[in-house]
């Protein structure tokens, strides 16, 4: 059994551990949780949330008696089996939160047993059980809901620019995001079922991004090496629309980005123009440098996803204390 | 191997596909009508209609059809007597609901492309093409970036997919003669039985109709080209002078190249806002392998900038960018016109 009196280990890879004060979260209550497929995006969000002061990862489920994430998650002190979701409902103290990191098909079926075990769901696939979530944009707006939708990388990464654009000119007649990320990132998921993200993503871009209508593009490049992340958000903006102000937000909302991306930033200043056809737009280039947790820091859209995750599941962590420790939660 | 006891090989017209481009996607349902009827009557066997980029394809980054694309394929598949309708698709860009309309519209061909090393996205839309009944073609996009050895297992899984012919597509014109052949002649012995090859050529260094030759000689039953080159870049393989060459060579198309020649002149020309020619833009796009479609960008953001088109499509080129990704030439043109104030 993993001995939970010792400090976790960290990864020697791990670039963000020297920021991190182990001294301060010496006897705070954390929400244990679940990692539920251990593949690049679980093991990645795995590193992420052992720095967590609000979330304890202890345990990683997966399929696969091989899986190289299972074997990582047991050697930074989690438990981890092959066995499934059976064996994760069967443990003796159930996760407050689980996040799944395993395909749409796979979270369809998931998605009811952990609601019916009082489990919250952060779900990293694009199956959208639950109401999506952007974390600049609505992070506490279902805090209350047992399932919430992290939509797709593309969306994680485009949203909040829709939304920085929205926010200032009122709801958008249309808004289109272009996600070019590095082919080496493109696991099996995405790759098997590219459309879901181009009607995932675009879909998230009309809900909380603010545009009645939403389209949504990915394309993979081979380059060797690989390339960074790279997204372009065009909003379609009224003609007398105030440049400046667009601006501004653009900037501002990149910094509340970068709180949690570090690695986010803006690869020019928004570009405005109008269309052959006579269209006033904002075009607004974004690169995502991945924070080198597990993946490599070309892999920001993945990076991206995860980080939004944990932020997420702070969220819920930290509602979930609160909860515990009012009068309210004692009774 | 011949195409089918009657044809050596099949030709595929992409005036109303790639030629979109150069109209910057503006063509009429009338304009339509015009092409697809006059090459119905000299024996086109197959014409492509769809936005340029694809089924989906209008939007901010590639440009706004003038007439939604349902609707051009639709008058296509209405006006043509014998010719088959196809429609292009690229996977990330349209989804399986497009390829259902394209379908439900009469269109008969899918021809589904990816990025040469990313077959893999397209397995879905295959299989559902086939289910629906429809004729499936692949392209395997710029292909000129990779060495026969990649472009081969990416065409097995086309083929796996249920693509019923993988095209060699040289989508930055940047293919010399031999480097066709030995595409072409790879994937072939790749797939034997199970599927057949294409090629799609450019102009853009002025090769594609001894390209497309080459292609035909290495084993390919299927080649593209536009009439009067109406197409991306310098223009696609010129049909007319394609099916001239082709019927001196013996090779049996089934085009009637008097026909073609009047209606290059008389039909298509008129059509075209100018004639797609070679200038200094095609010719580097051929050079430093550019994906073709992006030349009417490189232009516009040269103006919008002031700086040097070819700079944009030199630094395209560096940057390894792949058919798509024409947002970056804005963002490409910026930091020039911001590299030249500092």
């Amino acid at each position: 059994m993993v001995d939970r009196t010792q400090p976790f280990r960290f990864p020697e890879r791990d670039a963000c551990v020297d920021s991190f004060d182990r001294g301060s979260v010496h006897a705070v209550k954390k929400i244990p949780a679940a990692i539920v497929g251990p593949g690049n995006i679980g093991t990645d969000l795995m590193f992420k949330l052992l720095r967590s002061e609000l979330i304890e990862p202890r345990y990683m489920v997966g399929v696969d008696p091989d899986s190289a994430g299972l074997k990582l998650a047991r050697e930074h002190g989690l438990e981890a089996s092959h066995e499934g979701v059976d064996w994760l409902l069967s443990r003796d103290e159930l996760p407050g939160i689980v996040f799944e990191a395993t395909s749409a098909y796979v979270h369809v079926r998931n998605a009811p047993r952990y609601k019916k075990a009082g489990i919250f769901a952060v779900d990293l696939t694009p199956a959208a059980r639950g109401p999506y979530v952007v974390p600049p944009v609505n992070l506490l707006e279902h805090i209350d809901e047992m399932n919430v939708n992290m939509v797709t990388c593309g969306g994680q990464a485009t949203i909040p620019m829709v939304h920085a654009v929205s926010r200032v000119v009122g709801p958008l007649e249309y808004a289109e995001i272009v996600a070019t990320v590095s082919s080496a990132s493109a696991g099996p998921g995405t790759r098997n079922n590219i459309d879901e993200f181009t009607r995932t993503t675009s879909k998230a871009v009309e809900v909380l991004g603010g545009a009645k209508r939403g389209k949504a593009i990915i394309i993979l490049n081979p380059a060797d090496p690989p390339l960074m992340m790279r997204d372009t958000i065009f909003c379609q903006i009224p003609d007398d629309a105030d440049h400046e102000k667009i601006s501004k937000s653009i900037h501002d909302m990149v910094a509340e980005v970068q709180t949690y991306v570090p690695g986010y930033s803006l690869r020019a200043e928004p570009q405005f123009d109008v269309t052959d056809n006579g269209i006033a737009r904002v075009a607004t280039f974004i690169e995502v440098r991945g924070a080198g947790d597990f993946l490599p820091p070309f892999a920001g859209n993945l990076d991206i996803m995860t980080a939004a995750a944990a932020k997420v599941g702070n969220e819920i962590a930290r509602h979930l204390l609160d909860r515990a420790e009012s009068p309210a939660g004692e009774n | 191997m011949p195409y089918s006891d009657d044809l050596t090989i099949r030709i595929t017209d992409t005036s109303l596909r790639d030629g979109s481009h150069a109209k910057r996607h503006q063509f009429t349902e009338e304009q339509v009508r015009s092409i697809v009827g006059a090459l119905d009557t000299i024996g086109m066997p197959v014409i492509e209609v769809t936005h340029g980029d694809g089924l989906g394809g209008s939007s901010f980054n590639y440009g706004f059809s003038k007439v939604d694309e349902r609707v051009l394929m639709k008058t296509a598949v209405e006006t043509a007597k014998r010719a088959k309708i196809a429609a292009l698709m690229l996977p990330g860009l349209g989804i399986k609901e497009d390829i259902k309309a394209a379908h439900d519209q009469g269109v008969s061909v899918i021809r589904i492309a990816t990025h040469c090393t990313e077959a893999d996205i397209s397995i879905q839309h295959f299989g559902m093409a086939r289910d629906m009944g429809m004729e499936t073609v692949g392209f395997l996009m710029m292909a000129h970036s990779q060495p026969p050895e990649v472009l081969v297992r990416q065409a097995r899984i086309m083929a796996d997919a249920g693509c019923q012919c993988v095209y060699v597509v040289d989508s930055a014109g940047a293919m010399i003669l031999e480097d066709v052949t030995v595409r072409v002649e790879a994937v072939r012995a790749e797939l034997g039985d199970d599927a057949t090859v294409g090629f799609h050529g450019h102009e853009n260094l002025g090769l594609s109709v001894a390209n497309s030759l080459m292609a035909v000689r290495a084993g390919a039953v299927q080649i593209d080209g536009s009439t009067r080159a109406f197409g991306a870049g310098a223009g696609n393989t010129p049909l007319e002078v394609f099916a001239a060459v082709a019927d001196r060579q013996g090779i049996v198309t089934g085009l009637d190249v008097l026909g073609l020649v009047d209606v290059a002149e008389d039909i298509v020309r008129p059509i075209m806002d100018g004639e797609c020619v070679k200038d200094r833009l095609a010719i580097i796009m051929g050079y430093a392998g550019v994906y073709s479609s992006y030349l009417k960008h490189a232009y516009r953001a040269a103006e919008r900038y002031g700086v040097s088109g070819a700079e944009i499509l030199m630094e395209c080129g560096r940057q390894g960018l792949v058919g798509g990704q024409e947002d970056q030439i804005i963002q490409i043109a910026a930091e020039l016109k911001a590299k030249a104030a500092a």
